[in-house]
């Protein structure tokens, strides 16, 4: 395998997620506390990230399934989702989880379910970036972040 | 109370004079229920080279501290903490409420106490403050954040044992005042852009 365009491909993918707004500058921050002994560090927190959203996802869908609609309930569950996409940088999915937290607040159901769907959306898509993301940094080995450290 | 005061003070001073030379370990307990902050904050602390201790609710701070009943109090900081950041948001108990606790405490009322909210909400803020925060932070936290508070920490920490050392010299009887419920370190404010309001001022209690 050519390293080089190996590196090339993985700093590419990185500058779109940037470039198009899936990511921001937190998740800079976490690849800063990567380092030799803990070089995977990133992909840990987005791992931890995916299973908590599962769960969250879940605990949102029979929430909107019910008649009628806690919006207390749900904002609180969105809240912890928006906190943990804010964590990993997720600006997207963080954006709609936003979204959908003020239509909560003005008891709008409709429009709830509209931005969960939404959200849904964006945080699949963010999920499979990433994931080929990682695979591809993985096989690339070690190399110097496409943002140069502050 | 004087007694325990006095033993949380000196065990300030060993912690601060044991290793002359070495930079002296923070012990930080942070308090999260979401696993991927506990999980962050975790690692934004031992690259800051403290020592950290991770709970993920209010309860267990309490337990952990030996503050929640059930366990006796040793009637002294016998797991050395030396400051507490924790969430705001939390279910059961929440970080503000974890704050009153340590402050109505004898034994941990002194440690600082940083709270962490993604809500930038100005009455939070101001009633956390009131409480004796040391900070407010907003999430996520940066390593800077997270420096920043190591070093405004281990300054005020060396000031104070500096104060009492001295005071202990001259034989001056240094009991606390009554009226005293909270104490926060004085130190300049430091101009920053994840501080929201600045940092308390309010005499440290000798």
């Amino acid at each position: 395998m050519d390293k080089t365009h190996s590196r090339r491909q993985v700093a590419a993918i990185k500058h779109s997620l940037f470039d198009q707004g899936y990511l921001d500058e937190q998740f800079i921050q976490l690849e800063e506390l990567q380092d030799d002994a803990n070089p995977n560090f990133v992909e840990e927190i987005v791992t931890l990230y995916y299973r908590d959203s599962s769960r969250l996802i879940s605990n949102l869908d029979h929430a909107l399934e019910r008649n009628p609609l806690d919006f207390n309930k749900l904002d609180t569950i969105m809240h912890q989702f928006k906190g943990s996409s804010s964590s990993i940088g997720a600006k997207k999915v963080k954006a709609e989880c936003t979204l959908f937290r003020e239509y909560c607040r003005t008891r709008n159901g409709e429009g709830c379910r509209r931005s969960f769907q939404q959200m849904k959306k964006e945080y699949a898509t963010l999920r499979k970036k990433l994931e080929t993301y990682f695979q591809l940094a993985r096989q690339a080995g070690p190399q110097e972040t496409a943002f140069p450290p502050k | 109370m004087a007694i325990v005061g006095d033993f949380f003070r000196h065990n300030l001073t060993e912690f601060l004079h044991d290793s002359p030379s070495a930079a002296p370990e923070l012990h930080v307990l942070a308090v999260d229920d979401s696993h991927v902050d506990r999980k962050v904050i975790e690692r934004l602390l031992k690259i800051s080279s403290c020592k950290v201790t991770v709970v993920e609710s209010g309860t267990r701070a309490l337990q952990y501290l030996g503050l929640d009943g059930e366990t006796s109090s040793l009637g002294f900081n016998s797991v050395n903490v030396n400051l507490i950041m924790t969430d705001y948001s939390m279910p059961g108990m929440t970080g503000y409420e974890l704050l009153k606790k340590i402050k109505e405490s004898s034994v941990f009322r002194e440690i600082p106490v940083v709270i962490m909210s993604s809500e930038n909400v100005l009455t939070r803020i101001d009633s956390c403050l009131e409480e004796g925060a040391e900070e407010f932070l907003l999430k996520p936290v940066k390593l800077s954040d997270v420096r920043r508070l190591k070093d405004f920490i281990m300054k005020g920490k060396a000031k104070e044992d500096e104060k009492r050392s001295l005071k202990r010299m001259r034989s001056i009887d240094c009991s606390p005042p009554p009226s005293a419920t909270c104490s926060t370190i004085s130190l300049p404010c430091d101009p920053s852009p994840s501080l929201l309001s600045p940092l308390s001022s309010k005499k440290a209690r000798l």
